[in-house]
């Protein structure tokens, strides 16, 4: 058992799983389930990428696709509760251009594999291992000096998005009662409240005889 | 073949036993004392009937939950039912692999670690999100919804508050984080100083994060019963239960290691004598400084349920947004500039 026998039994073993959850995620009826099949393609698609050492990748890939984004995904099937008969009526309507879309795929996928069974470099060598450092370190080092300004661009646009998204769904609507928690955890207590100090007051000095029995019970 | 087989398979299972085994315990342990503390806070008495001092109280009750039936609800979708617990252990259990209990007593030393332990936080929130959907009860679901609201806010201002320590770290490598810390100026060497504010979120938000009061409103009682596992019985909820406490165990344990120096001891640097190893752990630093520190962190866990009452939901959606990660972010700034400006000095070398 060699490990490199065990990392090709592994690598199989991983895309089997993420071949097999993509095939339910078109196939199965209730959309909560083909949601979490897409959650498993994902981490096993995580996996074979931590197979071809871009541990970085893998992870990025499991803590926003599958620890954000899909989330978002099963609140919002759960949400809204989709027929999936109604969507499936499309079916024959829309295979035309879904062959299409899966021609050029695979035809893209079969040059890649091509360009690779030939023995070409595209890409070059793995930039990380020939510079000695660990895959996330040498993504860190890339994205802060080589590719800065792209990547701050990215950034801005992110922003530009996030903002835009907000300024679309944030309406106020006027005559609507709501609380503020902002005002509410801003309130001083000496708006709301006063102290009054008073002189506490004395126990008359003559105690109290004890009340007879005779005059408690009622006629 | 059988050395093979040893250092490849068995060994590591070992370790994981050696890791899981006592986690297990500590859960047990952990919720006996909460109840004790608890009590004393209240003026009670706590647990006191079963074993001495109600210590095995824990473990009557672990007994109790395995000899119960699991009901499952109608028209709830059987198979997630059953997979949402396990959904919400595996994460909470399978971070502990990169949680450095020592010097070079740590199962997987990954240099990804710190991603490694954001990966397996956010997948907890599947197991909560299944549960609520999968129990097909309107209590459960609206638990859920507002659990995974609010573990996904507050996993930003933790992330935010994480990098802060990144920044002036340089690693992902959580043994180089406790590294960094070590110096010759004791405890002031560690990141609470620099990253005093952020270290309070990343606590704050390790509460939020874990649904404990004051932010337990996925299972306010008064409100909604017990929220996204109001239906689960028996042994399912018990997972539940432990799931919940290994976490916050976990979030004990990373504010150690991020901020409080992990192993390192409060004393560093201050005494150089030489001591047997029984007795020198106290200022060279020891996996016993580590649990001694993540066991304060997470008394305050129980402090916290002992003191206050529950957040309102959308106080607690803001403080998250509108408090927190704004703070995290000015202060990730900060750190860059310590860190730029040298005011921040990492390990032994300062």
């Amino acid at each position: 058992m060699n490990p490199q026998l065990i990392q090709l039994i592994m690598f199989y073993a991983f895309g089997a799983v993420a071949v097999g959850a993509a095939l339910a995620v078109i196939t199965l009826r209730n959309s909560v389930h083909a949601v979490l099949s897409l959650v498993l393609t994902f981490f096993s698609v995580a996996c074979i990428w931590l197979l071809a050492e871009a541990e970085f990748l893998a992870i990025a890939l499991i803590v926003v696709y599958v620890g954000a984004v899909m989330v978002l995904f099963l609140f919002v099937v759960m949400m809204l509760d989709i027929k999936m008969e109604q969507v499936r009526e499309g079916f024959a309507r829309y295979l035309p251009v879904g062959i299409i879309v899966a021609l050029v795929m695979l035809a893209e996928m079969i040059g890649m594999i091509g360009v690779r069974a030939m023995g070409l470099h595209v890409m070059g060598e793995d930039p990380a291992a020939a510079a000695g450092l660990s895959n996330t370190a040498w993504l860190g080092h890339a994205l802060y000096t080589q590719f800065l300004l792209p990547f701050e661009i990215a950034a801005i646009i992110l922003t530009v998005g996030i903002v835009a998204a907000v300024a679309l769904t944030l309406r106020h609507r006027g005559g609507v009662r709501h609380q503020s928690a902002a005002e509410q955890v801003a309130v001083d207590p000496r708006t709301r409240m006063r102290i009054v100090k008073m002189a506490s007051e004395t126990m008359p000095t003559e105690t109290v005889p004890p009340v007879a029995p005779s005059q408690e019970t009622s006629p | 073949m059988f050395d093979q087989f040893w250092t490849h398979l068995l060994l590591p299972v070992l370790y994981i036993l050696a890791i899981v085994v006592p986690l297990i315990l500590a859960v047990a342990m952990f919720v006996y004392w909460e109840r004790k503390v608890i009590g004393w806070m209240h003026v009670r008495m706590g647990p006191n009937k079963i074993g001495p001092l109600g210590m095995l109280q824990a473990f009557a009750d672990v007994v109790k939950l395995l000899i119960k039936e699991v009901i499952l609800p109608t028209n709830s979708s059987k198979f997630l039912y059953y997979l949402a617990p396990m959904l919400a252990l595996v994460p909470a259990f399978a971070a502990w692999a990169v949680v450095p209990f020592g010097e070079k007593m740590v199962l997987a030393n990954v240099n990804a670690g710190v991603l490694y332990l954001l990966a397996m936080t956010s997948l907890g929130v599947y197991g909560i999100i299944l549960a609520g959907w999968a129990s097909n009860s309107r209590y459960a679901l609206l638990g859920a919804m507002r659990s995974a609201a609010q573990v996904i806010s507050y996993e930003l201002a933790m992330g935010m508050s994480v990098v802060c320590v990144l920044v002036l770290t340089g690693s992902l490598n959580l043994t180089d984080i406790v590294h960094a810390q070590a110096g010759n100026k004791g405890f002031f060497d560690w990141y609470w100083l620099p990253l005093l504010p952020v270290f309070i979120i990343y606590f704050i938000s390790g509460v939020a994060e874990t649904n404990r009061a004051p932010f337990d409103v996925a299972e306010g009682e008064s409100e909604i019963v017990a929220g996204f596992h109001v239906e689960y019985s028996g042994s399912a909820f018990a997972i539940f239960f432990l799931a919940e406490y290994a976490s916050m165990i976990l979030v004990s344990f990373l504010a150690a290691i991020f901020f409080m120096g992990g192993w390192l001891s409060p004393l560093q640097g201050w005494i150089t004598a030489d001591a047997p190893r029984w007795i020198n752990w106290i200022w060279t630093g020891g996996f016993i400084w580590l649990f001694i520190k993540a066991f304060l962190f997470s008394f305050l866990f129980l402090w916290f349920r002992a003191s206050f009452p529950r957040y309102r939901y959308d106080q607690i959606m803001r403080l998250g947004w509108k408090v927190f990660i704004p703070i995290t972010i000015v202060w990730v700034f900060v750190a860059g500039l310590m860190k730029y400006y040298g005011w921040v000095t990492i390990g032994t070398g300062a």
